[in-house]
């Protein structure tokens, strides 16, 4: 007898229970954005954040209410800003942004730069830029501690048989979170289609870079004097290429640099 | 007086997850980030609170007066679950802003062994009502306190060179051990050296 009351209490909680819950599933019901839903299974979900909203589901809900732009997704690129742009009832495609990659603008290791002092501390950038803005005489430089390695989503990021920090054009999906990593600032977004790019950071004057580096930028203006279809100017003591220009002559011009610091992109 | 006891005890004393180890799934799982085991433990101490009085109420007007005092494992889980989940549904309707900061955890606590522990608690203790929701808020704030304590030590040893087999939970597990130790300190007497 006993066992039966016990067995029709728990049996009558749990239907209580359970219909109260369903109830409530029904009085609290709240509507859910489908469009957001929708949007949410085309992007990447690398939830890397590029776009400048927490995680794709921000971004999905942010372009569902309207308040986004579309196109601000990079690991997606123009296929997914289509994809979401039919979802939207948008006519034309709506970002034109070209696909970005990071790129990190030094050739200098060990071997080649002049170093103030042997660093042994954490293997953070950001804390060996804590001492005297690294061990590097050269303080524009990549500090080849790897924090942009450790934060890359993709491990587009690897050190080459030199120990040189270098990106991954192929596997960088263009979230910026090295670039923002990095104390130097070294690592910057170059457009994808570009062939060669500056191998060097260095804003110190051409002499300077000479004693320290034997791979910076010296400020000696060849590229932009010599080859002026090549897209190079030198500003603040470091050549700059401008990627709008057409760049017919690039090839001549890294050729040309007497410290080699215009290199291949790929 | 007897309410300050109570949170003396449940936050140092007797400390959920340090000292009875109970709640040690989200001490690991929750503990790589200090936000979000603020945000835990603000989940954990809310319905730790409610549960409380609820479990109470279920305990002492419906199964004592039936004398099936026996069953109270099984319909505490059955009125835990349901609570968190009801409550989950008023919390994402009402407040999207108090959804979004607790969203995630509140699924996770749904069958926490802290929640049950302390709902067994109070009635081995014989709490009355008040006594007992004083118990589930300062058991929520004592696994608060040492959820906060715990990120803040894995973040910063994420920055050490940890050796690989060590790396992660392992050397987390040993820093909670270290962590007991040191909670062990708190016993009954200092309960008697502050009130008397």
């Amino acid at each position: 007898m006993n066992i039966l009351f016990a067995f029709l209490i728990i049996a009558a909680l749990g239907l209580l229970l359970g219909m109260g819950l369903a109830l409530a599933a029904k009085k609290f019901a709240v509507k859910k954005d489908e469009k957001a839903e929708k949007i949410l299974d085309i992007l990447p979900g690398a939830n890397c954040g590029a776009c400048g909203y927490p995680g794709c589901s921000g971004y999905a809900s942010a372009l569902s209410a309207g308040t986004a732009e579309n196109g601000l997704c990079s690991p997606g690129g123009a296929k997914t800003t289509a994809l979401v742009a039919k979802i939207l009832g948008m006519a034309d495609g709506g970002g034109t942004q070209e696909r970005m990659v990071a790129f990190v603008h030094c050739r200098g290791n060990n071997e080649l730069t002049k170093r103030d002092y042997q660093y042994e501390g954490i293997e953070e950038c950001s804390a060996a830029y804590m001492l005297h803005q690294g061990d590097s005489t050269c303080k524009y430089g990549c500090l080849h501690l790897g924090s942009c390695m450790r934060v890359c989503p993709t491990n587009a990021i690897h050190r080459d048989g030199k120990g040189n920090v270098t990106v991954d054009p192929d596997a960088c999906i263009g979230c910026r979170k090295c670039t923002l990593v990095c104390p130097t600032k070294v690592i910057r977004m170059i457009p994808a289609r570009g062939s060669h790019a500056i191998g060097c950071n260095s804003r110190d004057k051409g002499a300077v870079v000479r004693k320290i580096c034997q791979v910076g930028c010296i400020a000696c203006k060849i590229c932009e004097k010599k080859f002026p279809e090549s897209g190079c100017t030198v500003i603040d003591n470091l050549s700059e290429i401008d990627y709008d220009k057409p760049m017919v002559q690039i090839a001549d011009a890294a050729a040309a640099c007497p410290t080699k610091c215009i290199v291949e992109a790929k | 007086m007897a309410y300050i006891a109570i949170f003396i005890t449940y936050i140092f004393i007797n400390n959920f997850i340090l000292t009875q180890f109970l709640g040690l799934c989200p001490f690991i799982g929750v503990s790589k980030n200090s936000e979000s085991a603020i945000g835990m433990g603000m989940a954990v101490t809310f319905v730790m609170g409610i549960a409380s009085i609820i479990t109470w109420l279920v305990y002492t007007l419906l199964l004592v007066p039936l004398q099936l005092e026996y069953l109270q494992t099984l319909s505490f889980i059955l009125v835990i679950a349901s609570l968190v989940q009801f409550v989950e549904m008023v919390i994402q309707k009402n407040s999207p802003a108090l959804y979004q900061a607790l969203g995630i955890f509140l699924p996770l606590i749904t069958t926490n062994c802290a929640v049950l522990g302390i709902a067994v608690m109070n009635i081995t203790e014989g709490y009355n009502l008040m006594e007992s929701f004083a118990a589930g808020i300062a058991a929520g704030i004592g696994f608060t306190l040492v959820l906060v304590l715990m990120s803040n030590i894995r973040e910063r040893m994420d920055l050490h060179p940890v050796r690989k087999s060590f790396k992660g939970v392992p050397i987390a597990f040993i820093s909670g051990g270290l962590m007991a130790l040191a909670f062990m300190a708190f016993d009954k007497s200092l309960l008697t050296n502050l009130l008397g």
